[in-house]
């Protein structure tokens, strides 16, 4: 099942796709653009682990002339950098270099800790779209990379749909791509990744628990370019959903 | 109610002026190759909350932590700050700090928090917080030492981020953070603020 939340008629409520609408929780079935997205997230009792990888891909690795990391490397956002499908993110004035980063999402399902990677799977609740952007910029070589490139409000948006782990039979072999103004910028295919999401769920349960709701994005493949206001960005994953955002810049 | 964050708890590098001065010889050097030019940022994962009186069992593979004395600012509504606290922002020792130090600073337990937010308006600057471990003196943090002062750090974040109510805000831990192992007791305090405790306990084998 596809899981939404969204905001209609100025009341959140949460939805699932029926025959390309939404049917919310009270019966009724609604067009896509007659809500607001919000992430496709239930709410949790206290703040949300976000985890993100950064160099999970080999070939975006090279992009960026590093080495494949022999540790995952691994950053963490807070919630507040979150957005839903179709809504804006902002490119400030006079950046460089501000590009997309098309992401499998992982969601947590049960308490996590010390979890064997044979046993991971029965620890996901579900996979969405990530939009991880990074404004290049900014990047310093101080727990880099730092929460001015990766923690800006609006410039990690997540969904259209929660799909139930249950629906997705090899997260592993999901092809990933990114369009531009419909032109194709990014390719990939999670089958890539440096380190699994079975890898990844043990590794970071081997010294933190994880909770339900939780999220790993787990990294981007090779493609990524500068974006500029205007443009519209869809990441989009084979099985989970294509997700639309808008840059904004600002104004003048 | 004991206190407890119900939002993201951020804590920052190199906020105190002796721990600046420490690392400036390292600066320019790689793999930093410049010093920051933003306060370097780092957050602290809900798994880590450990209520003042808690026992913290150290991981098997961390015989040590670094005692992370220091004042979180609780926020309101609007970018206001509702209170602050005395956060024990424990790490397993590092002294690279290319990377993001998730595993250093996110195992589970790894920051006590104090039980009671004090809201009376108090100056973080004319606070001095002491850390003792196992009643020993080990350290003086004197919060009139910041890099960057709440206000400016607030400004700072605000830049490109939000902090919502209940998101915390920690304002950095001084050089000379001292080291603690299993069984020993750290109590962190400052005047007018409850004392902080937490027990260290060794991992079950």
């Amino acid at each position: 099942m596809r899981h939404a939340r969204v905001i209609h008629q100025g009341v959140t409520r949460d939805a699932t796709e029926r025959d390309g609408q939404l049917l919310l929780a009270d019966g009724r079935l609604v067009a896509f653009d007659a809500v607001t997205w919000l992430p496709p997230l239930a709410p949790v009792p206290r703040a949300r682990t976000i985890l993100a990888l950064g160099l999970n891909y080999a070939d975006h690795a090279r992009e960026l002339a590093f080495k494949p990391p022999a540790e995952p490397l691994a950053f963490l956002k807070g919630e507040g950098t979150l957005t839903g499908h179709r809504q804006f993110t902002r490119r400030p004035a006079g950046v460089q270099f501000m590009h997309y980063e098309c992401e499998l999402a992982v969601v947590i399902g049960k308490t996590a800790k010390g979890v064997r990677q044979a046993d991971a799977y029965d620890f996901i609740g579900g996979y969405t779209v990530a939009n991880d952007y990074a404004i290049r910029d900014y990047l310093e070589n101080w727990y880099r990379p730092n929460l001015r490139v990766k923690n800006r409000d609006t410039c990690t948006p997540l969904g259209p749909w929660r799909v139930d782990a249950s629906d997705v039979a090899d997260p592993m072999q999901l092809a990933l791509q990114t369009t531009v103004n419909g032109q194709l910028t990014q390719q990939g295919n999670t089958r890539d990744m440096v380190f699994s999401v079975p890898f990844l769920i043990e590794y970071f349960s081997s010294f933190m628990t994880l909770s339900p709701g939780d999220l790993i994005l787990t990294g981007t493949p090779d493609g990524v370019v500068d974006c500029r206001p205007g443009d519209v960005v869809v990441t989009e994953i084979e099985r989970i959903g294509a997700l639309v955002n808008t840059l904004q810049g600002d104004p003048s | 109610m004991s206190f407890r964050p119900t939002g993201t708890v951020y804590g920052v590098l190199l906020n105190f002026r002796a721990e600046w001065d420490a690392l400036a010889p390292q600066m320019n050097e790689a793999p930093y190759k410049a010093p920051p030019s933003a306060p370097v940022l780092y957050v602290k994962t809900a798994n880590t909350f450990s209520a003042h009186g808690s026992a913290i069992a150290l991981p098997a593979d961390v015989p040590e932590v670094e005692v992370g004395a220091t004042i979180g600012l609780v926020m309101g509504d609007a970018g206001r700050v509702d209170g602050c606290v005395l956060m024990n922002d424990l790490s397993v020792p590092h002294a690279n700090f290319y990377r993001p130090p998730v595993k250093a600073k996110c195992r589970d337990g790894f920051l006590g928090v104090g039980a009671r937010l004090r809201t009376d308006g108090v100056d973080p600057a004319s606070v001095v917080l002491e850390v003792h471990i196992d009643g020993e003196l080990r350290q003086r943090a004197d919060f009139s030492q910041l890099m960057h002062s709440p206000a400016q750090l607030l400004s700072a974040l605000g830049s490109f981020m939000t902090l919502a109510p209940g998101d915390v805000l920690m304002l950095g831990c001084d050089a000379g953070r001292p080291l603690a192992r299993a069984g020993q007791r750290i109590d962190i305090s400052a005047t007018g603020f409850d004392v902080l405790s937490s027990t260290l306990q060794g991992s079950p084998s």
